[in-house]
């Protein structure tokens, strides 16, 4: 039994322009200690993938329906939301691109810290306050104990960061979903943090679901990477092969669109030409196939599950196999 | 100096203060020395509140500089006022990064692109309306598309209209303010491509602002790293990537992650302490000195002594394009 198995989740939005379905069936299982990036653009599905798993997307608009998200065998689709919400903080935990999302602005950091204390493990609030400073020092905040009367707006960007991390592994949970946790941050202090959620990791045994659409972060400390597009899994595979042999002309396709810092580059940048389909008329078949350049008929007329070409890897692409795979540098410049 | 040889754009000792809501002064930009040459991409890099769009933003009359002067083809611009840049609007304009409130909601496409020739009076309505939709294929958009509104567009294309726009009154240097940091990584491509052709084909100048440095290789030739309102590095870009010279360089250049997990792997990376100073209580001597891993070297003049941009020795290569580093290491 996996620590977190998810199978066939599906949300979709109620919009006043028609339906929207936003994710469109994916399953896949999360591992004890497993760090599993879950990459793609700008409503591919991801965070709404992460928030339907944790019971935050609001309904209406919003409908999740889901064959089953179980928790260290649990289903939590069935559990009444106040079960839930003992869940949600304290085995499950998340944190936000923007700390502000998920700090109130009118408490202390200490109270708000201390709060998850006494409402999940019951402690007192000198206790959790106690508590809270130790977390806040094991983040890298300087001066915990003082720090307990400031307010989120005292702090910068990175250090609430910070909070929000010593906050969201307060009662040391089994699993981490991070949403973007480093794109509003700079890159020095991207990297302050990425250290600090290896280090907790290492220290503490947290799976991570990391969400980004930063393929570099992913490829420094994910296990595993599942890549989506259009609220499908189009691709999943332990990291290393992913970024040596991508399969899916999507993965291809956007690894050779990145720009390098670590080679010369070549005149022309790869690129994926179109655009991302609108989910509220999606193209039938594979939704990558109007971009796609194997794609042939077939493609468009019904949509490819995922399969298992090899060990340990998935690809929703029939024709993946249909061109060498070649190094993503030398992709077709269009 | 015939007008052919002279930088088309020089700043000297560039400042901008801010009053800050305290009363103190916040010091955003503090002493920039930028030259552009004719027809190169120049990238100013550098992260939050380095003051490099402040810097941008004076370079083409939006802020007027606290003092210090820019050239412009020669031209004194910097205490110009908006009337004062009318005749040389033309010269330089500017694309923004946020391609969804740059461009005004209820103006179709047509009417965007034509206005800057509406307000310098020139054309015809009809020559002005051909000139749009010539702009529109000349940003990979289709003519067709000439009667749209803004929103109408997904994020990518709207950058192509900022873009378009700015080539309306055919401008030599084009400041572009992370123009591609709003849009996803395959659109993201697909606007540098842009980019990189537009910049051949009329021989335009950019001054690209970034904090991207990966983008930056990608297109530009030259790079001016700035840290906490001043210039530190100054580099042809293939030598400042693979030879970077000031600490806070490397440090910028180890933390940009790289889509390749066997490199990630094995890579030593300088991860600095703490966050960026305030601009408005910037350290004393090196803006740098309270996160340099490399202060030790030097010791107190760090703290005492602020270190000037000054020209690097050049390693063997006397052609080679001369390179500028602010730390005292590298004096």
């Amino acid at each position: 039994m996996s620590l977190l198995e998810v199978r066939d989740l599906r949300v979709r939005f109620e919009t006043p322009l028609g339906t929207l379905r936003a994710v469109d069936g994916i399953s896949f299982d999360l591992e004890e200690g497993e760090t599993l990036g879950l990459v793609g653009e700008s409503g591919s599905g991801k965070s709404v993938s992460i928030l339907a798993i944790m019971g935050l997307v609001p309904t209406p608009p919003g409908v999740v329906e889901a064959g089953a998200i179980r928790f260290r065998g649990q289903e939590l689709t069935a559990l009444a939301p106040s079960r839930l919400r003992a869940l949600r903080g304290k085995d499950l935990a998340m944190i936000f691109q923007d700390p502000m999302t998920c700090l109130n602005p009118l408490l202390t950091i200490g109270l708000q810290l201390s709060e998850v204390l006494e409402v999940h493990l019951g402690l007192s609030r000198r206790e959790g306050l106690k508590c809270a400073a130790a977390a806040l020092g094991e983040v890298g905040i300087p001066e915990p104990e003082g720090s307990l009367a400031c307010y989120p707006h005292e702090f910068s960007g990175g250090m609430r960061q910070r909070v929000m991390i010593a906050m969201a592994l307060l009662c040391r949970p089994a699993v981490l979903f991070a949403d973007e946790p480093t794109t509003a941050l700079d890159v020095t202090i991207q990297a302050q943090i990425l250290e600090l959620l290896v280090n907790l990791q290492r220290d503490h045994g947290t799976a991570i679901v990391l969400v980004t659409h930063d393929l570099g972060v992913v490829a420094g400390r994910a296990d595993r990477v599942q890549v989506m597009y259009a609220g499908r899994l189009v691709e999943s595979a332990p990291t290393t092969p992913l970024f040596e042999t991508p399969l899916h002309p999507y993965t291809r396709g956007l690894l050779a669109s990145v720009p390098r810092l670590d080679r010369e580059p070549e005149s022309t940048l790869a690129s994926i030409d179109g655009q991302p389909p609108d989910l509220l008329a999606p193209p039938g078949g594979c939704a990558f196939a109007p971009r796609c350049s194997l794609a042939v008929e077939a493609c468009r007329e019904a949509t490819p599950e995922l399969e298992s070409p090899m060990d340990g890897r998935l690809v929703a692409c029939p024709r993946h196999a249909e061109t060498p795979v070649e190094n993503p540098a030398e992709g077709a410049a269009s | 100096m015939t007008s052919d040889e002279r930088p088309l754009l020089v700043a000297r000792n560039l400042t901008k203060h801010f009053r800050g809501r305290d009363g103190s002064v916040v010091r955003a930009v503090d002493g920039v020395d930028l030259t552009l040459e004719r027809g190169e991409a120049l990238a100013l890099v550098g992260e939050s509140g380095c003051g490099k769009s402040t810097t941008a933003r004076m370079l083409v009359g939006l802020h007027p500089p606290t003092s210090g002067s820019i050239l412009l083809d020669g031209v004194e611009v910097a205490h110009l006022d908006a009337r004062g840049w009318l005749p040389l609007r033309h010269r330089v304009q500017m694309v923004f990064q946020d391609p969804y409130s740059s461009l005004d909601p209820r103006q179709t496409v047509g009417s965007i692109l034509a206005e800057p020739l509406t307000i310098h009076g020139l054309g015809k309505p009809r020559e002005r309306r051909l000139r749009a939709l010539a702009l529109l294929e000349l940003v990979g958009l289709d003519p067709r598309c000439v009667n749209r509104y803004p929103h109408e567009f997904s994020g990518g294309q709207r950058q192509r209209i900022g873009i378009a726009r700015a080539l309306t009154l055919e401008p030599d240097l084009l400041v572009l303010d992370e123009p591609v940091s709003a849009l996803d990584v395959s659109i993201q491509a697909q606007v540098i491509n842009l980019l990189a052709r537009l910049r051949d084909r009329f021989g335009l100048t950019y001054l690209f602002i970034a904090h991207d440095l990966a983008v930056v290789r990608q297109l530009c030739d030259r790079i001016a790293v700035m840290y906490l309102g001043r210039v530190v590095e100054t580099a042809p870009c293939r030598e400042l990537f693979k030879d970077p010279r000031h600490p806070y360089t490397r440090a910028l250049l180890s933390a940009v992650p790289i889509p390749d997990p066997a490199i990630e792997g094995q890579r030593q990376r300088i991860v600095l302490q703490g966050d960026v100073p305030s601009p408005s209580h910037p350290p004393t001597g090196c803006a740098f000195h309270p996160r340099c891993p490399e202060r030790e070297q030097v010791g107190d003049r760090c703290v005492t002594e602020r270190p000037e941009l000054l020209e690097l020795a050049k390693n063997g290569d006397p052609l080679g394009d001369p390179r500028c580093s602010a730390c005292h290491l590298s004096t």
